[in-house]
């Protein structure tokens, strides 16, 4: 245990340096990426002052800005190793170095993210005043909702590694991957509250994202900061991410032993 | 064929590399009836190929390994040869786990080393010449700390073999400049040193001095040596750079279309394969005298001649020049180890069995 701690720590401290070293990079990533949401605030914003009561499915223009402007930091915690680096490191052979190493590879992908993350957050608090000047959010969390919401950044990035380490590992057995990738990221985009609220989306949606991890990765975290979800609704959320995350970490595990069978046979 | 030098081990002191029987009954490396084959798809060129491929596909067995056997005694070092495609790479990947073997049995240290317990793991090492695994953005002391993480060095330990290299190689300024910003023989020797932080048992290097200067070269040779010396490691050491084999290695494997050619020391080599012997002979007055009827010229150095004969000839031709020619000096050597490997490359045919 005292091994992977040593671990982790020394590979997010290293992400941390690395990362800090290219923040103007990540700062203009970061800005280029506020364009989706933007634009999503400012068409929900228009609908909703267009509406008699002002508001749509219960989101005034304020309540809007509070969902899209925790999105940007969410959808950040989101970013994590690409199923394209598999993709680059299985065909490229990049992998090899690291099978030769007595600690399971995926430990760097979720060590190394996670130290970036923490760049990410201190780089995102400017952005997100900035933000916040401009559309007024209607943001009043609670303390308990603020702890959650910690919390649930995490589960929602670990919940994503998993799911797109499964989702890079198909490249064990095929190289033209792409096209998967990309259809998987348009299901993730209307199931996981990134395009909209869940509750705006048509009931057959919601039910059918009740029975997919996705909405746990993008708008449970959002709802517990900007939502007013009782305490056992935030409880539960917390409950659904650790669900998801062990079932994410027991399919990667399993499918990692059949597909690195299929990397050994073949080679690179 | 000669296989010499089975259950020996090799002791190096700084001034030569002597062999010794070795009294220690472990191995190191065995490897029994090894043999490694791909199924590889194939078509000709062109849409029709193209067209007919979606139906038919034809595949083609290549037989990269094939039934090859040796063992390694602890503290050796090997020398692995053969052209490229010979089977070298997919050797180590199979003695390193990367590989899963078509047939036949590896053990290293004791493990089987398909199943990459962490316990094997943490005793070898692959170098690859040409694989960069340092971090490019940080300096390399970063790197070294990550591997020491890895590796689970004790930090004492850590600092102690980490500044050794570093003093050894003559890289104290270059550990803390980005690792993008070294040259490509300063990044390998870095790549050397973070791959032997955790001291490994066994090593494996695969060209680790590929276009890299002389100069850089004979240092990385020296630093090898020293470790082989100071650790007691198993070195495996494949290279184009017949240097390299003949600082490092008494003893050499040479594989060539998957099959073991030969294997014993690198003077065996020479003899078992050189038809030829070099003759240099330095005569008085060499003007007017037709050397091309004593053996091939292929060389003139100021008065003295080189002339390439068939081995068997050497002494009969020798006795000639002494008869018929002022001959003031005479030498009989065995050709330059490269070209007796490009002799060999150039001759075996596929179906000689090793």
């Amino acid at each position: 245990m005292r091994r992977y701690f040593n671990f982790y720590s020394t590979v997010m401290k290293q992400a941390i340096i690395e990362q800090f070293q290219y923040r103007a990079a990540n700062y203009f990533y970061m800005i280029g990426m506020i364009a989706e949401p933007v634009i999503y605030l400012v068409v929900w914003q228009t609908v909703a002052r267009a509406q008699p009561g002002g508001e749509v499915g219960g989101y005034t223009p304020a309540a809007f800005a509070a969902y899209y402007i925790v999105w940007t930091l969410v959808r950040n915690m989101n970013i994590v190793f690409t199923p394209y680096g598999w993709e680059e490191r299985i065909r490229h052979g990049g992998l090899s170095a690291d099978l030769l190493r007595p600690i399971h590879p995926l430990h760097w992908d979720v060590a190394f993210f996670a130290g970036w993350k923490v760049v990410i957050i201190v780089l995102w608090l400017p952005l997100a005043a900035f933000l916040a000047w401009v559309f007024k959010p209607d943001l009043h969390p609670t303390l308990l909702q603020v702890v959650v919401f910690f919390f649930a950044i995490w589960g929602a990035y670990l919940i994503r590694t998993m799911l797109l380490t499964v989702l890079g590992m198909i490249t064990f057995w095929t190289t033209r991957v792409s096209a998967i990738f990309e259809l998987y990221f348009a299901i993730e985009l209307i199931l996981s509250g990134r395009l909209v609220p869940m509750t705006l989306m048509p009931p057959w949606v919601q039910s059918l994202a009740g029975y997919l991890p996705f909405q746990w990765t993008f708008y449970f975290p959002i709802e517990a900061l900007v939502g007013d979800l009782p305490t056992a609704a935030l409880l539960t959320g917390l409950g659904m991410q650790v669900f998801w995350s062990a079932f994410g970490i027991l399919l990667v595990n399993v499918i990692w032993k059949y597909a690195i069978r299929q990397y050994s046979a073949v080679g690179n | 064929m000669p296989v010499a030098h089975k259950g020996l081990c090799y002791e190096w002191t700084e001034q030569s590399c002597t062999c010794t029987e070795s009294t220690l009954s472990e191995i190191a490396i065995s490897v029994e009836g090894l043999s490694k084959h791909y199924k590889v798809p194939e078509r000709e060129a062109g849409l029709k190929a193209s067209a007919a491929s979606l139906f038919k596909r034809k595949h083609r067995l290549v037989k990269a390994v094939e039934d090859i056997s040796f063992t390694i005694s602890p503290g050796e070092v090997v020398g692995f040869l053969g052209p490229n495609g010979a089977g070298k790479t997919t050797t180590l990947k199979m003695l390193s786990g990367l590989l899963h073997p078509s047939g036949g049995a590896v053990s290293v240290l004791g493990y089987v080393p398909l199943k990459r317990e962490p316990a094997f793991l943490q005793q070898i090492a692959l170098v690859m010449g040409n694989r960069n695994q340092l971090n490019w953005d940080l300096p390399a002391l970063d790197s070294f700390d990550l591997y020491r993480a890895i590796y689970n060095v004790p930090q004492a330990d850590f600092i102690k073999t980490r500044d050794a290299f570093i003093e050894l190689l003559d890289v104290g300024e270059l550990a803390r400049k980005p690792v993008r910003n070294l040259s490509l023989g300063e990044r390998m020797k870095m790549e050397i040193i973070g791959s032997l932080l955790h001291t490994p048992r066994v090593l494996y290097l695969d060209e680790p001095t590929i276009g890299l200067d002389v100069t850089m070269q004979r240092r990385i040779r020296k630093f090898i040596a020293g470790y082989n010396q100071r650790h007691g490691a198993t070195v495996l050491l494949t290279s184009h750079y017949m240097a390299d084999v003949e600082a490092l290695c008494k003893r050499v494997i040479v594989i060539h279309h998957g099959h073991i050619l030969y294997d014993g020391g690198l003077a065996g080599l020479v003899e078992s394969f050189s038809a030829y012997k070099t003759i240099g002979v330095t005569v008085a007055e060499s003007d007017g005298i037709d050397f091309a009827g004593y053996g091939e010229v292929v060389g003139r150095d100021g008065g003295k001649v080189m002339l390439r004969v068939p081995k068997a000839e050497t002494t009969r031709i020798a006795a000639r020049l002494l008869t018929d020619l002022p001959v003031a000096d005479l030498t009989i050597e065995d050709p330059p180890i490269d070209d007796v490997i490009e002799h060999v490359f150039a001759t075996k045919s596929p179906e000689v069995e090793g």
